[in-house]
């Protein structure tokens, strides 16, 4: 066992965790932030996308101990100051981004690190940057839609080309 | 203009903010004080004789609380069916037991031999390591074709062979059938295989299993899409509980596509065990043993020939399926290759004569059941491949071929039993070229043609039956349960209501399309609306969401709800305002006096319900609440029409899908948002089938496509985007709302429009010999029959 400890959505931690602890079963047990998922083991899905210092990761690729020190951003951490849904969330909410929702904190991590890169991704840039997280409800169509939005482009200009 | 609330609104969805924020509760994120972790130690061979499982050294290692085994599984029931085919003998069909935990033999890789207990799920699967096996290693049965041959090694000893049953549907015609095929001027023949899938929802299975001693009450959370279906097969068949003992929750759910629709073994286990050790016992599945332990999809091996007359007419059809049922027969397996198959052979076509003969085998591979579509998508991909190739054939146009036989007069009872009550195939035909823009397609193909890729367009109908299903009916073709679904409506004193639902949501939206009908009906505030489900202690009865049922059965069962409160809430109006009960009309959340201006608010009589101070008490009851109960009488028959367009690249042999469009008709529409985001749905999944799904065993039963490593799900560049148009609506004629559903529909109706299309721009390259190519139609098989 030894002590880590991070930062995690502005927050000090500290956790005894064992050498093998991942960082996503850290954040789901130890911190009891449950918004960050796990859909596979072979690091496939990304429903367990998070940021560790700015940079979109698999917490399910990492160790615990290897985030010791570092700053993470999980999905509870998204939201306005005042509470609301983020530019991102809400495009999600507005443009039926989501169905079961289980991919969907994956889903909004990765999408804030592709506009924070990029911030007028095109079709092609949204379906290639979103390769690592998988979906089977929306057949992605809507999520592609939603992070358009969420750029603050037009999708039916963009759809109709 | 759209509507912004009420029946047709695309209302944004409520349920959404808890997801997007990470506060959504699903099972994995409950944990209960003091639970024990449950590791399942599974076979890794597809079939083998169990002599015995050393525990001794495992029971010594760190945190183990317990070991259990097949043996203590000994007076416990077995896993049960859900429904008993007859077979065209008239017998019933062959059901072998199958124990919680393997007895005797294994019959699959990921078969359950040894549950470990411990304080940490990795002490649990450390101490399953130091578990010794005795198990002697038997040929494995995995093809169907090889193990319906005489002298085949038997997945059960106990069954006479390893054929499940052999169904012949309608039996009485399969001479005139014959008949018809002798008589046709031409035939066309196809065999093709429907491979097997792995639904995979992206939340895995979870259990928790917790025993109240105080009660005696135990109770099960579970990743389920039908809570109360789960309590009475468990509570009754496999664990002696009775009803009132056993409560079964099933929170936000990540997805379900038919794989948790069934009960599983290790949702038993986790309640049993609960009880043995008087603590909580919680099992998260990983991914891996996901694809060794969820029920698996499809899996046909067909021949389907058609039979038309010299104007091409279709005159009959005739099919032959070999149907997988894996070791063990899952909830509702029986039902999937023959009541939900064989009955919509007719598609969307006034084909006189129909025989389908169906034989399910057991082989050593995990169970196959309903995954979304269930048996409909693969009598679709049948008969709209087919009906293709006849066209190619016949050298005429596919579309005009089908226009020329479709059904066009409604009602219309089909000769596979069941009556299709409304429909229009030419509208959603029109629609489809429409929005598909057919007429442009020439001039696309030949600017692919100028990139040295071959462009292919695949046309497509389907019908489905859903909103499953007449009790009565069913229950005379072999299910051991009723289908009907039920509602009550709460309405509090301040007018605020809850209302309870059977139906289970998990990402169709419920919690947003339920209340804009009952705000609907009563002219209040959606916002003044919430459902409830998914909890078996909440809730009256409920049957769950499957087969596209919710809205038209569940939803059927929450109007005829919301009616009986309307009643009861014009009694008390009546006497509020002191006018006759006929003279009463609600408008808008207003009583009012027709024709006088005198009226009360939705909130004064809810008040008054519960604050019967001025109230009728000698002719009705204080409060407002009702319940019903609706068993449909009939299933409801969405359909439509879908086009595909292709690249392939004839170098590689890669498809690329350029255009998909879908034109449904859903009947009456309660929000369009949901449902295009269903039809969106349910094209990726069928792409995913299409191009790039296979559950495959090797010939020893291990599965080679057991992660996402080997199983290729669609990812977001692996689609286009998609047109889709449900405004052709032809409402039920049997249910209060006209609605259909929409679940299923992208699932059954993309495959074969996918397949089309790849034959389509493999023909316009030459490769005229091309006649069809099994799913998943990947870069390799292409190129092979390119170049075969
Ligand atoms: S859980 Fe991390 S990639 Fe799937
Ligand atoms: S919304 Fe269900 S997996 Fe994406």
């Amino acid at each position: 066992m030894t002590t880590i400890t991070m930062t995690v959505n502005g927050q000090l931690s500290s956790r005894e965790v064992e050498g093998r602890t991942l960082l996503v079963d850290f954040l789901r047990n130890g911190l009891n932030l449950t918004g960050t998922h796990v859909g596979c083991d072979t690091s496939q899905c990304g429903a367990c996308t998070v940021h560790v210092n700015g940079r979109a990761v698999k917490s399910c690729t990492m160790f615990a101990a290897e985030a010791d020190g570092s700053c993470v951003q999980t999905i509870e951490g998204q939201s306005n100051v005042d509470g609301s849904l983020n530019v991102i969330q809400q495009a999600f909410q507005d443009n039926h981004g989501l169905q079961c929702g289980f991919c969907t904190p994956g889903m909004v991590m990765a999408a804030a690190e592709l506009l924070k890169n990029n911030p007028k991704p095109s079709e092609a840039d949204i379906r290639h940057h979103l390769e690592g997280n998988i979906c089977r409800c929306t057949g992605y169509h809507n999520i592609v839609k939603s992070i358009m939005a969420a750029s603050g482009q037009n999708f039916s200009a963009i759809a109709a080309e | 203009m759209p509507k912004d609330s009420g029946i047709g609104a695309s209302s944004k969805r409520r349920e959404d903010v808890r997801f997007l924020t990470g506060a959504g509760q699903y099972t994995d994120d409950i944990n209960i004080h003091g639970q024990a972790y449950v590791h399942f130690l599974r076979s890794s061979i597809a079939h083998g004789r169990l002599n015995g499982v050393d525990t001794s050294t495992a029971e010594t290692m760190p945190g183990v609380v317990r070991i259990f085994t097949g043996s203590d599984f000994e007076g416990v029931g077995g896993l049960p069916c859900g429904w008993q085919v007859t077979d065209r003998h008239g017998e019933p069909m062959q059901e072998p037991a199958h124990p919680v935990l393997a007895q005797g033999k294994v019959r699959h890789v990921g078969d359950p031999i040894a549950a470990i207990i411990a304080d940490s799920p990795s002490q649990a699967i450390d101490a399953a390591e130091a578990i010794v096996v005795d198990l002697e290693e038997l040929p494995a049965v995995v093809d169907m074709k090889e193990a319906v041959k005489n002298g085949a090694t038997k997945v059960h000893d106990d069954l006479t062979s390893n054929l499940c049953y052999d169904w012949g549907f309608v039996e009485e015609n399969k001479d005139a059938v014959g008949e018809a095929f002798e008589q046709a001027a031409h035939v066309t023949t196809l065999e093709l295989v429907n491979q097997r899938l792995v639904a995979n929802p992206m939340e895995p299975r979870v259990a928790i299993g917790n025993y109240n001693r105080a009660n005696d009450e135990s109770t099960l959370y579970t990743t389920s899409q039908n809570p109360h279906v789960i309590r009475l097969l468990m509570g009754a068949f496999v664990l002696g509980i009775p009803e009132h003992k056993l409560r079964v929750v099933a929170p936000d759910v990540g997805g379900g596509f038919g794989t948790k629709i069934f009960h599983y073994a290790e949702e038993a286990f986790c309640t049993f065990a609960a009880r043995q050790i008087n603590r909580a016992v919680k099992w998260t599945c990983s991914r891996s043993e996901a694809f060794m332990s969820d029920a698996h999809g499809r899996d046909h091996v067909t021949k389907i020939e058609l039979a038309l007359d010299a104007d091409n007419n279709f005159t009959a059809i005739r099919t032959d399926t070999l149907a997988n049922m894996g070791a063990y027969l899952s909830t509702f397996a029986p039902s999937v290759p023959t009541w939900l198959h064989g009955t919509l052979m007719a598609g969307n076509y006034k084909t006189p004569l129909i025989y389908v003969n169906v034989k399910a085998v057991f082989t050593n591979t995990v169970a196959v059941d309903a995954y979304r579509g269930a048996g409909r998508p693969e009598a679709t991909f049948q008969l709209e491949r087919l009906i293709d190739k006849t066209a190619r054939e016949l050298g005429v146009d596919p579309i005009a071929l089908r226009r020329q036989n479709f059904i066009t007069k409604f009602p219309y009872a089909t000769p596979v039993a069941v009556e299709y009550d409304t429909g229009d195939y030419v509208a959603t035909m029109d629609k489809l070229e429409q929005i598909a823009d057919l007429s442009g397609f020439e001039a696309r193909r030949k600017k692919s043609e100028a990139d040295g890729q071959l462009r292919g367009l695949g046309i497509n109908c389907y019908i489905e039956a859903c909103g499953i299903a007449p009790s009565a009916l069913v229950g005379q073709l072999g299910a051991r349960a009723g289908l009907y679904d039920a509602a009550t409506v709460r309405v509090n004193a301040t007018g605020t209501i809850s209302v309870m639902v059977g139906a289970h949501s998990h990402g169709q939206g419920h919690e947003t399309s339920f209340p804009q009908v009952v705000a609907e009906m009563l002219g209040i505030d959606e916002g003044m609306i919430d459902i409830v489900h998914g909890d078996s202690s909440k809730i009256p009865f409920g049957m769950g969401t499957y087969g596209s049922r919710s809205i038209a059965v569940c939803g059927s069962a929450m109007v005829r709800a919301t009616e009986k409160i309307i009643t009861k809430a014009k009694k008390i109006a009546s006497h509020l305002l002191e006018a006759s009960e006929a003279d009463i009309e609600l408008k808008d959340g207003q009583f009012n006096v027709i024709g006088t201006d005198k009226s009360c608010a939705w909130g004064d009589v809810t008040l008054a319900a519960y604050v019967p101070h001025n109230y009728p008490l000698e002719e009705i009851e204080p409060g407002l609440e009702e319940t019903a109960f609706y068993d449909p009488s009939n299933f409801t028959y969405p359909a439509g029409a879908y086009a595909c367009e292709v690249e392939v690249d004839p170098a590689t042999g890669k498809v690329t899908i350029e255009r998909f469009s879908a034109a449904d008709d859903f009947g009456n529409v309660i929000n369009p948002m949901i449902v295009s985001g269903q039809v969106h749905g349910g094209i990726g999944q069928g792409i995913g089938q299409a191009l790039l799904e296979h559950g495959i065993y090797d010939e020893n039963g291990q599965l080679l496509s057991g992660s996402y490593m080997d199983y290729a799900m669609p990812r977001a560049s692996d689609v286009p985007f998609f047109e889709v148009d449900h405004s052709c609506q032809t409402p039920c004629t049997h249910n209060p709302l006209g609605v259909k559903g929409c679940g299923e529909a992208g699932a059954i109706g993309t495959p074969p429009a996918v397949v089309n299309a790849v034959i389509d721009a493999l023909h316009s390259g030459g490769h005229t010999h091309v006649t069809h190519i099994d799913m998943p139609v990947s870069p390799s098989r292409v190129w092979s029959a390119i170049n075969g």
